[in-house]
């Protein structure tokens, strides 16, 4: 049985179920997410000392990964302009910068956590870091995810353009929300946990 | 069809480019010695216009407006969706900083309520 509605709109809700999908599960996210800054606020305001993320966290490093994944945002909103355009080649060359951008995200994750772990700093450290590592770990965890997906969509998954252009697209559209959302609770982890 | 997209193409640009900014500004602002509850204003203003920017032309928000049988306040179902999703978001954060701020239950005194005020030695000192 075929899944209805993943190329043409569905007439009462105005979209492909494929896009309503999406945003529904990104409507999730925001509540899972909401719900680790709200703690954080919480903490915050209980605790009786709270450090000022810049004298514990690399700040240049943060700034970096923000321009690196706002740039991997820019790089997936071309990727789906492509297709739009007719042009898997163009496509394939932004999803696969999407992609190195997202990898390079991760390095720089990887050398900021190695160097908290080397000076001592673990989540169990103070209620600070705590609530750093698991929202940080927790945004690394979706990065995966969505490397995981456009990766499929990059390689395998793109045979779909011969057959299903529309499907495709509607599907690269899918994948790029959930990135841009990604970005976006980056943009808000950013200064929260390394600047104020 | 083309024509549109070379049109969303240019708005990708611009708006990379105001977050290029953004990122910069939010960045100098935390520099300057500013007091905890203006930085923390400043920092969240410039998130969310960053955040805006973000959902409204990498994610179209703004063009998903279309009218719908499911839509009865004139909204799209999307735009609907995050309305509520936003409520129950607000309700989240604001939980923890009416907990902080609610006083009620706890029994307050002036200061030395009972002390003689200074009016009242000076007017002993007069007898």
């Amino acid at each position: 049985m075929e899944i209805p509605y993943i190329a043409d709109e569905r007439p009462d809700t105005g979209l492909t179920n494929v896009k309503l999908g999406i945003w529904l599960f990104l409507a999730s996210e925001v509540m899972l997410f909401g719900a680790l800054f709200s703690s954080y606020v919480l903490l915050r305001l209980m605790a009786p000392e709270w450090p000022v993320g810049a004298d514990v966290l690399n700040v240049p490093m943060g700034t970096f990964n923000t321009a690196v994944l706002i740039g991997s945002s820019v790089t997936m909103v071309f990727a789906y302009a492509s297709l739009k355009m007719d042009d898997l080649a163009g496509f394939k060359k932004f999803m696969a910068m999407t992609i190195g951008l997202s990898l390079v995200f991760m390095v720089v994750k990887g050398f900021e956590y190695s160097h908290e772990f080397d000076i001592g700093n673990f989540p169990s450290t103070s209620t600070y870091l705590a609530i750093y590592f698991t929202m940080t770990g927790l945004h690394a965890l979706h990065i995966i995810g969505g490397v995981i997906v456009n990766a499929y969509f990059l390689g395998p998954g793109s045979k779909m353009w011969e057959t299903n252009k529309t499907q495709f697209t509607n599907r690269i559209e899918a994948a790029g929300l959930y990135w841009h959302f990604v970005d976006l609770v980056w943009i808000f982890l950013f200064p929260v946990l390394y600047l104020l | 069809m083309s024509d549109d997209v070379h049109h969303h193409i240019q708005i990708y640009k611009k708006v990379a480019m105001a977050l290029g900014v953004l990122t910069v500004v939010t960045v100098a602002v935390s520099y300057i010695d500013l007091t905890v509850p203006l930085a923390v204003t400043l920092a969240l203003i410039i998130a969310a216009t960053k955040g805006s920017l973000v959902v409204s032309f990498f994610m179209h928000l703004i063009e998903e407006k279309k009218v719908v049988p499911l839509s009865k306040w004139g909204v799209g179902t999307i735009l609907a969706t995050l309305v509520v999703t936003v409520v129950f978001f607000l309700v989240l954060i604001f939980i923890p900083i009416f907990g902080h701020a609610d006083r009620v239950g706890e029994y307050f005194t002036l200061p030395n309520a009972n002390a003689p005020t200074a009016t009242q030695g000076a007017t002993h000192d007069a007898h």
